[in-house]
């Protein structure tokens, strides 16, 4: 017994160091790994205070551009409104006949830490329980898709960028309708992968891809990209896609926040059918 | 003792803060990121209790590793670093180390170069290998390791002159 005190008392510090160590590995394997919810992450309320603060010092850079960004969306959307037959009247009145299903409501936020430069990219947004962010909201700007929503405190939430190696999205060939996924490689940061779009499918360079609406994320014909380059395998069905994305993910500011209203009935009753099949 | 011990947390809370507000955004020519903090992991007071070093390397590590969304990396490579910190001064500083230095030469010397050289490599080359975690890359992760390693070591000697300036 005396002995065991003794070693541990001589060692104590190469053991505490293998303890350390042991705990430092099991967290870096645990984010090589896809469910990473209850990893430590930026999302609390000292690193997003900091990244608050530095982001509001940094934004005066390109308030410009992403003023200009923002009136051309305004713009595209009032060309489409006065196009149509939803309003009615001078104050914004909605066209009775015209049904709206109410399955997406929009939240409007920014991002405060950007990250890019790494193969496992995660974002820092404002905004969190309190405005009503949830997990798995999906997050898009004027131009197309950005990410999922992943964890989410009391004023902040973390978003796992569509340039992450665990980026898993349905999406589709606008003009082929032909599914596929959503995968990144971490080389380029303007260009994904779409990956399962099978060889039957015509594609041409310049075709759009955009959301494919299996999910109960994203809604159908959120635009993602235009297909770049087209590779084929020879032991294989399937193409690979080079995907040019309409995003700079390395200059965005302004999201949005997609909630579906639906998701917790559809969620619940995929469970049950799970179930009911064992 | 006292004034010693407000100066390592303040050492701790400028060092982070610097590391997360300005060089995490730096990626200079879009891969090579410095990372100067663990300036506090090689300046920490030598005569002092190397379990406690461990300890504060560990909450260096997670620091960074919240802040980044990084998982264990950062920890990995600091908790090492602290580890093997006797063994690289012994290395670099020699007899002058064993026998009776105090406090580590803030002149700029042979020996003080190869102790940052060799501490930073050590701890860059855990960080990008744990990070990347693919042999694919493997062209990518030398040259970042490289890069990122030249960076830190010149914003180190940056940031000791400075302290040093401040102190006049």
């Amino acid at each position: 017994m005396q002995q065991i005190i003794f070693f541990i008392s001589r060692n104590s510090t190469k053991l505490l160091f293998l303890l350390l160590l042991l705990v430092s590995l099991f967290l870096t394997v645990q984010t090589h790994s896809f469910h990473r919810s209850k990893a430590l992450h930026s999302a609390n309320f000292v690193s997003g205070t900091i990244y608050e603060r530095t982001n509001n010092l940094k934004e005066y850079l390109s308030l410009k551009e992403e003023n200009e960004v923002l009136a051309e969306e305004n713009a595209r959307l009032k060309q489409i409104l006065y196009n149509s037959e939803i309003i009615v009247d001078y104050n914004f009145a909605v066209n009775p006949a015209v049904r709206f299903a109410e399955d997406y409501k929009l939240l409007h936020t920014k991002i405060i830490r950007n990250s890019y430069h790494r193969k496992d990219n995660y974002l820092t947004i404002r905004g969190g329980d309190a405005l009503g962010v949830q997990k798995d909201m999906g997050v898009i700007n004027s131009k197309g898709i950005v990410g999922i929503v992943e964890n989410v405190s009391k004023n902040y939430a973390t978003v796992q960028s569509i340039l992450n190696k665990h980026t898993k999205i349905s999406a589709k060939v606008r003009s082929t309708n032909h599914f596929g996924t959503i995968t990144w490689d971490g080389k380029n940061t303007g260009f994904v992968q779409l990956i399962d779009i099978p060889k039957l499918a015509k594609l041409h360079r310049g075709d759009s891809i955009v959301t494919g609406g299996i999910s109960t994320i994203f809604p159908e014909n959120i635009p993602i990209g235009t297909v770049d380059e087209v590779f084929e395998s020879q032991n294989s069905n399937f193409y690979t896609i080079s995907v040019r994305l309409f995003n700079d993910m390395t200059s965005i500011g302004s999201v949005y926040l997609i909630e579906n209203i639906n998701i917790r009935e559809i969620d619940q009753l995929e469970e049950e059918t799970m179930e009911n099949v064992r | 003792m006292n004034n010693s011990v407000l100066n390592i947390i303040a050492r701790f809370i400028v060092l982070v803060f610097l590391q997360v507000a300005i060089f995490d955004n730096i990626h200079f020519l879009g891969f090579i990121t410095p990372y100067p903090y663990i300036l506090f992991i090689l300046l920490y007071p030598l005569n002092v209790n190397r379990n406690l070093l461990l300890l504060l390397s560990f909450l260096l590590g997670i620091t960074l590793d919240i802040f980044n969304n990084s998982g264990g990396v950062h920890t990995t490579a600091c908790i090492t670093l602290a580890f093997m910190r006797k063994s690289l001064l012994k290395m670099s500083f020699g007899y002058s180390y064993e026998y009776h230095m105090f406090k580590i030469p803030e002149k700029f010397s042979s020996e003080l170069l190869t102790y940052y050289v060799s501490g930073v490599l050590i701890h860059h080359t855990i960080l990008i290998t744990l990070e990347l975690l693919d042999f694919k890359h493997f062209v990518e992760m030398s040259l970042r390791i490289l890069g990122s390693s030249i960076f830190t070591i010149l914003l180190f000697f940056l940031l000791t002159g400075w302290t040093k300036s401040i102190k006049r």
